[in-house]
Parts: C-alpha cells; sequence; structure tokens
C-alpha cells in the first residue's frame, strides 16, 4: 500500500495571518485507505493545516494535492467534513437536517444507511438543540458522510465529549475505516490518535515535529516501560535505583527498561505492589520528550 | 442548481415558520402599531390649521402672519391642490395680486380658515377643490406595513446571515457543492416569500376591521411589495456580507433602519420637510415603495404611474444583490 504514492499530499504548506504564522511549512502524504492523525497541543496549526487540506483555507504558501492534482472547489464532492464547533440550524430536526444536506449534494438516496451507520435512528425527529454533545457529533458525522467521501476529514471530533460518548465515536469511526475510507483526523487526545490512527503526524508551533506509525514512532523514542506506585508506598531507600524516578503529585513514576527485574527489586525491598501501576510508553510521552512539556499544557 | 436553492429555502422557512415567537412579533406587531396609532391620531380636533403656499419667496401678504397656523411653502401645484382635495391640506395659496386660494368646500377647517383669510383679503379669488378626506388610518397602514417589512427583510435576513457565518454553519455550507449564489438567493428568497406573505395577511386582516380602501389593483400592490422586499434584502445582504458580529452588524441594521423609518414618510409625510431631507430620503428603499404604494391604494394608480418607482427599485435590488454578492464571505476568520 505505501509503495503507491499518496491519495492526499500536503507539500510546505505555510499559512500567515498578518505576523502570525500558524502553519509553517509543513509536508505529508496520506495513502488510500488510511487513517492519518495530526496530533498536538491546542494552537499547534492542526485546524489550519486540515482546513487547507479540505480546500476551506488557502495556502499562503505550498499546495495541497488530492490524487496528484492541486485541491480545488470540485474536491468537496468527494470529500466529507466534520468540522470543530459547527452549529446547525435551529428548529430543525435530526431528519429534516440530514435531508437539507443530501439534496445540496443532489439527492442522494443514502438516508437509513447514514442514519444508521451514525446510530442516529431514534433521534430521527428530535430537535437538533436537544441533542447531547455526543448526539451532536453523529449528526455532524452523518453530515460529512453523506456524500459517501473517499475522503473523511475530522477536526477534534472528540473534544468535549465524555469518555463513553468518546469510545462510542471511535467504534463508528472504526466502522468507517474498515469500510476503506480514507480519514484524516486531528486530536489533541493521543489515546484517541493510537487507538485510530495507521500513520500519525505531531504537530507543535505551526510544525511537524514527528511522522510515522504510532508504534514504530514509540519503539524509536522509547526502550522501557512506566512504573507507578503510589508515593506513600514507595521508600526512600529504593530512589537511589538506577531509574528515571520522577514524582507526580501523589504518585511516583519510574521508567524502567527490563519490568521483570524491577519487579523483583521491588519484591525484595518488601514494598507494597498492591497499587503499582505498570503501562507502556503512549504518545503522551512521545510528546513531552519531543516539546519538554505535556500536550494539555 | 434549483434543487440545492429549495432545500436551503425550505429549511430556513421552516427555521422562521417553527419560532413562533418571530412569526408572532412579525404578525401582531403591525396590528397594533396600525390600531394604535389610528386611536391615537384619530382626534379631529387638532388645533393647528395647514395652510401651503406657492411661491413663498414673495410671501408678505398680511395673512400669511396669522398666528396659529402653519403655512408651508409648496412647489408641486397639482399635488397640493390633490392634497386640499384629501383634506390633508386646509388651504392652498398663490401669493400675488390678487390672492388666489384652493379649498374643499366639504373641509371643516378649510371653511374656518377660509372666514379667516377673507377677514383681512376680501379680494382673493377662490377655486373650490372637490374630493373625500383621506382618514389618516388610510395613509397610515401603507406605512407601518412597509415599515414591518423593512425591519422583517433587513434583520431577518441580514442578522440571520451574520449568526450563521458566526456560529460555522456557513463554513459547513461551504464545504458542500452550494455555491455564495446559491446560498444568498435561497436566504433573501425565503424571506421574501414569508414576509409577503405575513404582509399580505395583516394587510387583509387591517383592511377588514378598519375598512382600508384601496382604489388601485391589489396586484400591483403585491408587485411593490415584492420588489420594495426585494430591495431591502439586498440592502441587507451588503452589511450581512462580511459582518461576523451581531453586535456589528445589528449597529449597521439599526443605523439603516432608524433613519429610513423616520424619513420614508411611514408616520408622516415629508411634504413641507426641506428639500434636502426629501432628496436624501430618496435613498432608501422604502421611500419609493411607500410613495407607489400609497398612489395605488389612496390615488388608483396604475402601473403606468409607479413604474418610476418601480424602476428604482428594481435597480437599487440588483446593484445591492451585486454588492453583497461580490463583498460575501463564507468565514467567520
Amino acid at each position: 500500500m505505501q509503495s503507491e504514492p499518496p491519495i492526499l499530499e500536503a507539500r510546505q504548506l505555510v499559512k500567515r495571518f498578518g505576523k502570525f504564522t500558524a502553519v509553517n511549512g509543513v509536508s505529508f502524504g496520506v495513502h488510500s485507505h488510511e487513517c492519518f492523525g495530526l496530533l498536538g497541543p491546542n494552537g499547534a496549526g492542526k485546524t489550519t493545516t486540515i482546513e487547507i487540506m479540505e480546500g476551506i483555507l488557502s495556502a499562503t504558501s505550498g499546495e495541497a494535492l488530492y490524487q496528484g492534482q492541486r485541491i480545488g472547489r470540485g474536491f468537496q464532492s468527494v470529500a466529507g467534513i466534520q468540522f470543530q464547533n459547527t452549529s446547525l440550524q435551529d428548529y430543525l430536526t435530526v431528519g429534516e437536517t440530514i435531508r437539507l444536506f443530501q439534496k445540496l449534494y443532489g439527492d442522494r438516496e443514502n438516508f437509513e444507511r447514514i442514519v444508521d451507520d451514525c446510530a442516529l435512528g431514534p433521534l430521527v425527529d428530535r430537535d437538533n438543540r436537544q441533542l447531547s454533545g455526543g448526539q451532536r457529533q453523529r449528526l455532524l458525522l452523518a453530515i460529512a458522510l453523506i456524500n459517501d467521501p473517499s475522503v473523511l476529514f475530522l477536526d477534534e471530533p472528540t473534544t468535549g465529549l465524555d469518555p463513553q460518548a468518546r469510545r462510542r465515536f471511535w467504534e463508528l469511526i472504526g466502522h468507517i475505516k474498515e469500510r476503506g475510507t480514507t480519514i484524516i483526523l486531528t486530536t489533541h487526545y493521543m489515546e484517541e490518535a493510537y487507538v485510530l490512527c495507521d500513520q500519525i503526524a505531531i504537530m507543535d508551533h505551526g510544525s511537524i515535529i514527528a511522522h510515522g506509525e504510532p508504534d514504530a514512532l514509540l519503539s524509536q523514542h522509547f526502550q522501557d516501560a512506566v512504573m507507578q506506585l503510589p508515593i506513600d508506598d514507595f521508600p526512600n531507600s529504593l530512589r537511589s535505583l538506577p531509574h528515571t524516578i520522577l514524582e507526580k503529585q501523589k504518585l511516583i513514576e519510574f521508567h524502567c527498561k527490563n519490568v521483570g527485574e524491577t519487579l523483583a527489586e521491588l519484591t525484595r525491598a518488601n514494598v507494597n505492589l498492591n497499587r503499582l501501576r505498570i503501562r507502556a510508553r503512549d504518545l503522551e510521552d512521545l510528546f513531552l520528550e519531543l516539546t519538554g512539556r505535556e500536550i494539555r499544557a | 442548481m434549483l434543487g440545492r436553492i429549495w432545500a436551503v429555502l425550505n429549511a430556513r422557512s421552516l427555521e422562521f415558520v417553527r419560532d413562533r415567537a418571530s412569526v408572532g412579533w412579525n404578525v401582531f406587531m403591525p396590528i397594533v402599531l396600525v390600531f394604535g396609532l389610528s386611536i391615537v391620531f384619530s382626534r379631529e380636533d387638532t388645533d393647528q390649521f395647514l395652510v401651503a403656499v406657492l411661491e413663498a419667496d414673495t410671501a408678505t401678504h398680511t395673512f400669511l402672519q396669522t398666528r396659529y397656523i402653519d403655512f408651508t411653502p409648496i412647489e408641486d401645484r397639482t399635488n397640493a391642490i390633490r392634497m386640499v382635495g384629501r383634506h390633508q391640506l386646509d388651504m392652498l395659496i398663490e401669493t400675488g395680486t390678487p390672492l388666489r386660494y384652493w379649498v374643499n368646500p366639504e373641509s371643516p377647517k378649510g371653511y374656518i380658515v377660509e372666514r379667516l383669510l377673507l377677514q383681512t383679503d376680501p379680494s382673493a379669488i377662490k377655486e373650490s377643490v372637490a374630493g373625500e378626506a383621506v382618514r389618516y388610518v388610510d395613509w397610515l397602514v401603507p406605512g407601518v406595513l412597509g415599515m414591518n417589512m423593512m425591519f422583517s427583510c433587513l434583520f431577518g435576513v441580514g442578522y440571520v446571515v451574520v449568526r450563521y457565518r458566526k456560529s460555522g454553519f456557513l463554513k459547513r455550507l461551504r464545504a458542500t457543492p452550494l455555491s455564495a449564489f446559491e446560498f444568498i438567493s435561497a436566504q433573501a428568497l425565503s424571506r421574501l416569500i414569508l414576509t409577503v406573505a405575513i404582509t399580505s395577511f395583516v394587510f387583509a386582516a387591517v383592511s377588514l376591521t378598519l375598512d382600508i380602501k384601496t382604489e388601485g389593483s391589489y396586484l400591483s400592490l403585491l408587485m411593490v411589495a415584492v420588489l420594495g422586499g426585494g430591495a431591502l434584502i439586498a440592502y441587507s445582504l451588503v452589511v450581512a456580507a462580511r459582518a461576523t458580529s451581531e453586535e456589528f452588524a445589528g449597529g449597521l441594521l439599526n443605523l439603516m433602519s432608524w433613519p429610513m423609518m423616520m424619513l420614508s414618510g411611514v408616520f408622516y409625510s415629508l411634504e413641507g420637510s426641506p428639500a434636502w431631507v426629501q432628496s436624501f430620503a430618496k435613498i432608501y428603499p422604502l421611500t419609493h415603495m411607500l410613495t407607489a404604494a400609497r398612489s395605488i391604494m389612496i390615488d388608483g394608480a396604475g402601473l403606468i404611474e409607479i413604474m418610476p418607482q418601480l424602476a428604482i427599485l428594481a435597480v437599487m435590488t440588483f446593484v445591492a444583490l451585486a454588492l453583497g454578492s461580490l463583498m460575501f464571505r463564507w468565514r467567520f476568520t
């Protein structure tokens, strides 16, 4: 799959708003049927980048290509877009809203399928204003799918959702991905990117600072795991262990290359392991490693 | 293209019709206003007499020094004579030697003013003018309905488009094959249809209850309403084309609507106001709309007579729509 040319490509994109440079020389390629994630904190330039790729915003310099051609107005007939913070018309029901957008794309006859795909069946007659955050995002996803897009853009689709609604949304995205739709996703939730994306690009201050498959990036930067113990359970005598030891509020976090050996050392020191947590390195750690700060900082 | 325009038009119309507070306001406000003002201004015992004076620069006649008579210079003799016939002027005089005056023998106030004139100048030459009095309410109804259309068209399109832009809904539409022209057309048509429908309903209700007479054709009136509404909507689209906040758009729309209401002859005639005010008022669609509507309703004017107003409204619509389309921006930032 990777040997084929990318279906969507950003080449040295730059976007300036007055003196402020929002996107600074961003390049990447997205292959067909791939889920590509743009990660980064708020203000990193993700939304500006994705809007240039959508053809909604023009770049100051550089180019965005779809199937090797510059993206223009016609691209929107094959692209599905879920924007961040979109309002819909008041006083319309979910069903009426979907039908409105269907007509904008030439009276598509996929109402039932889209309603089913986005789990909107029981909500069809509900006023848009009465939807919860998760339901609203599912409606916006349904609108983005109306033209059966070959490329689907999702700009922070789960921001503000509770964990349950977020996971339900991930399931929906998973089903769309299985059907072969190419997806470009922006998020500042690293777990979301890890679960959904085949390729990620981490952005900070308008530039891409890391790019690749999530697992490959993690193993490229980390060869250790993270252990966490409540600070009360961690004896001072162990602070001399040859590990990176960090105090995080009420937790002691230490990074170890060999989990088995470290567990044996803790056992020898009679440490209470009932509240021990062990986790693999994740993308949050990667962002911290690359930028020196946490993603939500 | 028509399918997309119809889809957006239908959605916007549903949004408006289901907003009961807005519909209620648009229907009941003009009815309440017409009834209220017709009661307030129906008193016949006002103590001011209104006399129009032709050739006012040579006005040195002693009658013109009479207190408690409002002497108004006027240039259009034909129109002034017609106003005397309708009791809108108590008398028209032309200074000179001898002085000539026009009065409606059926007008009580005209009778009193005539007695006063003849006391100072028994040699004045009388010209009688026949005609029925135009009630204030007959004159007021087109004004109030026009004003209601003005607010509905300006705020119902301009304000809503800005709200859509600010909330990101315009950006969402931008990501579909819908063009700016299709979007603007749908918004304008939706508001025009609803406003003309509501105005027709209110007009029918008020006409039946207050016995408002329409001398001319209802079809001509409908044409004035459609062209006038179109021009007002086009004006609002110029405001909405770029504005990114409701506060700013609201300020601009108020700046447009309040002088239009005051200067277009909604509540009172601009006859007698300074020439520059009358000229300035012509920049407003409502002025031409009300002139045409009153000509049809009161004078029984046909399409030929109101053609100048219709032509001006059509030009205003075209120019403002073209400007609004050129300036239109989908995005908030």
